[in-house]
């Protein structure tokens, strides 16, 4: 059986046993080494669902469908079936996910176990709002269903809980009405920081889906230059054009990786130019929501020494000068990534103890693997993150040291109560020593 | 083309069968499902039923279908549950442990009653009811361990082996009564039952693509068929070998 791996192929740890699950009652052979953690579709960085020894119990085989209201849009499915295969069930029904991350591709036990966040978390919240319930196993073979009104404790422990309470088998979503698959989108081009805070501020107001590229690398006075989009699901429109998907695969291993800082300058400095769409246009929702699902093994292009992800949020009142400081540290380096984004969350406070979405902004990109130069690099980052009291996403990291985590999640201590004895994570070991 | 509007599964439970189900729910089918474990099976009607449309009626029955008495009776209620049968896929069965079985007389015995006795009581049963219906489709899971017997797994093979030379009996009786038999010969697939396997390689396939075929081979009413299409090529140099070489190998 392969190795699982998370998204960035860092870190290069496996198991001592991979055990597929293929059904919701499932038993375990007793043979199996602790700890155990469950392992969905590897769409999350870093090490929140890796371990070091013990099991990884693969959830992909849990896979059905439980129940449908397609009147009250409330669906039930089994915790490894991905956004993509809800997706396709429900649009067609004239329902959509109300709170969707950046890959269709991950499952719905790992939305929950990461409480993800999309470009409309200003509007609605985090995915854990929209959780009616979910079923959670634990080691001991009990089972507890958690619901947000009646048991919120372990409700608010296992969602953002990274797979730590215990093995989630099934999660009941409330849905979202749309007329047709199709997202108006209106871009615009802002010159610097400084503009983006204005526009973005106006946009919010207006639009449920808001995010903007920025441009990593560029410096001076158009630093933090990009593109911010605005969105919102298409009304009932009487004719729609039709939709093709295309399937793009990136078939090679490349041994270094194709991100460098030529490429990058280079396509920074044409994205930005791209002509944009004030007026707005109609964009089907699997390009608008998801363009990377599209390049298979996207994964690759970082070379054999793969990325990191750095996610950082800061809350409001540090926000503009942190944000500025971290782009001047990148830019000064001249490592990055495609695709850096900016967003601001919203102020509905997080389900889950440990949930990363808070209100301030929040800034996601890459970094290829160059080793020591780049642990430098997010280390600078680190600094200006915990100077302006903010943390990073546990669902995008690798390597965040056990003191900005700790200081990130107050709620750590009171959340380990919860945590299954008979589970852990290598997230878990690294960030709790 | 065959219409596969209603559609009886022994064995829906197994992992090719679950994903064939989806994909004739996809179609437009009417299910009629029997499986051993009720958890299982419920589970699988329960997925079903979702991905149906208010048209379809997805239903099944728990039995183990070692009990052939129960055999007469689940046709009955997958008749009289979908108003007609359009096609039946076999498609439940064991994988033996051949080293147990070499030490144990009634293993064996029970090996071939799941994986042949059985199966030939329901295909005798169903070719009648298909004889007199004039049109249909029946399919079973046979494998390509049936070709040819070899030292690691010849219990299985043989089970496999009476199947397809059943089938290629029966294929010939009810041509004329315009009832397709399809024989499925899948290589090696990514399932529970070959959990114990190392599944590195291009070789092993996936529930999904092999249940693709079948579909396609119901459709079309094709006679026999490897899952995926390269084992017809594989088997095709496995069966020619000759015996007393194929008897110093350790396939």
């Amino acid at each position: 059986m392969n190795v699982p791996r998370s998204w960035n192929r860092l870190p290069n740890v496996a198991a001592d046993k991979v055990h597929a699950l293929t059904e919701r009652l499932f038993s375990l052979p007793e043979s199996l080494p602790k700890p155990l953690l469950a392992h969905g579709n590897g769409r999350s960085y870093g090490d929140v669902c890796l371990t070091e020894q013990g099991t990884l119990l693969l959830t992909r085989g849990l896979d059905r469908f439980i129940s449908f209201d397609p009147q009250h849009g409330v669906l039930r499915c089994e915790a490894g079936v991905t956004l993509a295969e809800i997706l396709a069930l429900v649009v067609p029904q004239g329902w959509f996910l109300p709170c969707t991350p950046g890959t269709r591709l991950a499952t719905v036990g790992g939305a929950v176990a990461n409480d993800v966040h999309g470009k409309n978390h200003h509007a609605v919240g985090s995915f854990g709002h929209h959780v009616r319930a979910l079923e959670l196993w634990r080691s001991d073979g009990s089972v507890i269903e958690c619901r947000p009104e009646d048991d919120k404790v372990w409700f608010s422990a296992t969602v953002g809980g990274l797979g730590l309470t215990g093995l989630i088998r099934w999660v009941e979503l409330k849905l979202m009405p749309i007329q047709n698959p199709w997202m108006w989108v209106e871009s615009q081009r802002f010159t610097n920081l400084d503009e983006f805070w204005v526009l973005n501020r106006q946009a919010e107001t207006h639009w449920p889906y808001t995010v903007a590229w920025i441009d990593c690398l560029a410096k001076g006075k158009d630093r933090g230059r990009g593109i911010l989009l605005s969105a919102q699901h298409a009304s009932a429109q009487a004719e729609l054009p039709t939709f093709k998907e295309g399937r793009k695969r990136i078939l090679i291993n490349p041994p270094f990786s194709l991100v460098n800082n030529l490429s990058l300058r280079a396509f920074n400095a044409l994205y930005y130019r791209q002509p944009v769409k004030p007026q707005g246009a109609l964009t089907h929702y699997v390009p608008y929501f998801y363009p990377l699902d599209a390049i298979q093994d996207w994964n690759r292009i970082y070379g054999q020494r793969g990325f990191y992800q750095y996610q950082c949020v800061i809350p409001p009142r540090e926000a503009e000068a942190a944000i500025a400081a971290l782009l001047d540290t990148i830019a000064k380096r001249g490592e990055g990534s495609f695709l850096a984004v900016l967003k601001t969350f919203g102020s509905t406070p997080s389900l889950g103890m440990l949930s990363f979405a808070r209100p301030g902004t929040t800034l996601a990109l890459d970094f290829p693997n160059r080793g020591d130069k780049t642990l430098r690099l997010l280390e600078e980052l680190d600094a200006i993150v915990r100077e302006a009291g903010g943390t990073l996403y546990p669902g995008k990291d690798a390597r965040m040291p056990a003191s900005l985590f700790q200081s990130g999640f107050p709620q750590w201590e009171a959340f380990s109560e919860y945590v299954d004895p008979g589970f852990s994570s290598r997230f878990w070991q690294r960030v709790t020593l | 083309m065959n219409s596969l509007k209603r559609v009886i599964i022994f064995g829906a439970t197994s992992a090719i069968a679950e994903q064939t189900a989806r994909q004739l729910v996809a179609q437009g089918a009417s299910l009629y499902c029997v499986g051993r474990n009720n958890n299982k099976l419920s589970a699988l009607i329960d997925d079903l039923k979702v991905r149906a449309r208010d048209q379809q009626h997805i239903e099944g029955c728990v039995a183990d279908l070692t009990d052939t008495s129960r055999h007469a009776q689940l046709i009955e209620a997958a008749h009289q549950m979908l108003g007609g049968i359009d096609g039946v896929l076999i498609a439940h069965g064991t994988l033996p442990n051949q080293q147990a079985c070499q030490a144990d007389t009634e293993l064996t015995r029970q090996e071939i009653e799941t994986n042949a006795l059985s199966v030939i009581n329901l295909l005798t049963l169903l070719a009648n009811h298909m004889e007199k219906q004039q049109s249909g489709v029946i399919a079973v899971i046979s494998s390509v361990a049936g070709d040819r017997g070899r030292q690691s797994n010849y219990v299985y093979g043989a089970a496999k082996g009476m199947v397809t030379l059943f089938l290629q009996g029966l294929r010939n009786r009810l041509a004329k009564a315009n009832v397709d038999v399809v024989t499925i010969k899948p290589g090696f697939v990514d399932t529970p039952m070959t959990a114990e396997f190392n599944k590195k390689g291009p070789l092993w396939a996936k529930p999904e693509q092999i249940a693709k075929g079948i579909v396609n081979a119901m459709q079309k009413g094709k006679g026999e068929v490897y899952l995926p299409w390269f084992w017809w090529g594989i088997m095709l140099i496995i069966k020619h070998i000759p015996e007393n070489i194929f008897k110093r190998m350790s396939l």
